[in-house]
């Protein structure tokens, strides 16, 4: 097969595969950032039992490899209780890696969120009590633009961060791009022994994360009409 | 009838007797200045009346209605219509604490909007409240010398006039009382001058208020009654000549020798 006849075969495999990594990049923002800021608000909470916890497990999941966090959700159901929770299938591999991605990216916004929000300096709060002010208005009014702007660096920074992670997913099969590309060196759809269609996978991360810090930039750029 | 009664007044903070025993009474319209060393309980009893502090005892009126007694308060008594309470008094902070995504006319304007919204007949009216929020907020700005500053967001602004938008916004809701929290001492001289001639401003149109500050020359100059804190205690009372003129306790002198040395 040349050259020209395999690029079609490749990329239309390659976009299946980042099809599955936008889903699962998708998925995790969608689950971690309320589950980070209801963590967060839990950690600053005034019982001291469920602040424990919280940090307890905010330390256990920052503090291990994702990558085992991947293969334990995904395999302990099946081989300590003999029932596979996830099934055999793409979806499920899909579902448990969406869990575990949540689980911890949930645990990263938590400490950037409870940062954020301790970082507003106490004044600010006080005006509003001084002014009247509901404590959910000072919150919506007062503070939550500040926060916003305060963590948009780190959350950036993170949210990117997650598009390369994804390809951890590979670990248990989820067939995302890497796996995707990688399917060429073994062998699939007829072509085997290549590995320039890896290099095309690195090409679908950089634009992707290229398109992200744009708008990141953008953003901020928009926020920055206050200090 | 005494616009604030303040009496028994006690604070601790842990082991640490912040304010003890506190009683004084002010006439509306007047000026009351608290004067004293850092650490002497003056920003503290600031905070009590603004209800940011709860007080371990004593009791606070205003118009004669009371607002606090803390003997008869559990912790949710104290926090019942707190804002409420809190709206016969403003406060302006040393630091300012202005909103900074809002514009000057917008700091002004946020609270009295917020509370315009709880009205029942705010949805029919909105559009004329609104108006009538701004013209006042603008009006305020104005009175503060900031007519062409409204548009500005405090980062645009100088330290003085940030401190004369926080005033402004403090006067919008109209307070019974204006607590100042040494609004002057973040300031440079020459920004301290032009928040120091708002202030007299507000006095000659006998505006109620309590101010804690180090400038001695301006307590003097504007207050009808001078308080001068010592380790949490009422050391010495009395108009500014009184105490500035003839100071009875030692520890007065001392304090009052020490700025005149400076």
């Amino acid at each position: 097969m040349s050259f020209g006849e395999q690029l079609p075969i490749v990329f239309s495999a390659l976009n299946t595969g980042f099809l599955q990594t936008m889903r699962l990049f998708l998925i995790t923002l969608v689950g971690a950032l309320p589950l980070g800021m209801l963590l967060a608000i839990g950690e600053m909470s005034r019982f001291r039992l469920l602040r424990t916890i919280i940090k307890t497990v905010v330390w256990i999941i920052r503090g291990s490899p994702l990558m085992i966090q991947l293969l334990i959700i995904f395999y302990f159901p099946g081989l300590v209780f003999n029932t596979p929770l996830w099934g055999s299938g793409e979806s499920g591999r899909l579902a448990a890696a969406s869990v575990a991605f949540i689980i911890n990216y949930a645990c990263y916004f938590c400490e950037i969120f409870r940062g954020g929000i301790q970082s507003i300096p106490v004044g600010q709060e006080e005006a509003g009590l001084v002014l009247g002010m509901k404590p959910t208005q000072i919150f919506f009014r007062v503070k939550l633009l500040q926060v916003i702007k305060a963590i948009l660096p780190p959350i950036s920074n993170e949210i990117i961060t997650l598009v390369k992670d994804t390809s951890l997913a590979r670990i248990i099969a989820l067939q995302e791009i890497i796996w995707a590309g990688q399917a060429f060196m073994k062998g699939s759809r007829g072509i085997s022994g290549v590995i320039w269609p890896l290099f095309f996978t690195g090409v679908y991360y950089l634009a992707f994360t290229g398109i992200l810090t744009l708008l990141f930039g953008r953003l901020e750029k928009k926020l920055s009409f206050f200090r | 009838m005494a616009i604030l009664e303040v009496q028994n007044l006690r604070k601790s903070f842990g082991s640490t007797l912040v304010l003890d025993d506190i009683s004084f009474t002010m006439e509306k319209g007047a000026v009351l200045s608290l004067i004293g060393s850092s650490g002497s309980g003056k920003t503290t009893l600031l905070r009590c009346l603004n209800f940011l502090e709860q007080p371990d005892s004593g009791i606070i009126r205003v118009n004669g209605e009371t607002l606090l007694d803390a003997a008869a308060a559990t912790a949710s008594d104290f926090h019942r219509n707190l804002r409420l309470k809190r709206l016969h008094f403003g406060l302006v902070f040393q630091s300012f604490n202005l909103f900074p995504q809002y514009t000057a006319l917008e700091n002004v304007m946020l609270a009295e909007k917020l509370l315009a919204r709880e009205q029942p007949d705010w949805k029919e009216r909105k559009a004329a409240r609104l108006q009538e929020i701004q013209a006042h907020a603008e009006s305020l700005l104005a009175d503060m010398g900031l007519k062409d500053r409204m548009n500005n967001y405090p980062h645009q602004l100088s330290g003085g006039q940030c401190q004369r938008v926080a005033i402004a916004r403090a006067l919008a809701l109209n307070p019974d009382i204006l607590c100042f929290d040494e609004p002057t001492s973040a300031l440079d001289p020459e920004l301290t001058g032009e928040v120091l001639r708002v202030i007299r401003s507000l006095a000659s149109l006998h505006t109620t208020m309590i101010i804690v500050t180090h400038e001695m020359s301006f307590a003097r100059d504007v207050a009808d009654h001078i308080i001068f804190l010592d380790s949490g205690k009422i050391c010495e009372e009395g108009t500014p000549e009184e105490v500035f003129g003839n100071p009875q306790q030692e520890r007065t002198r001392q304090f009052l020798s020490n700025y005149a040395q400076q």
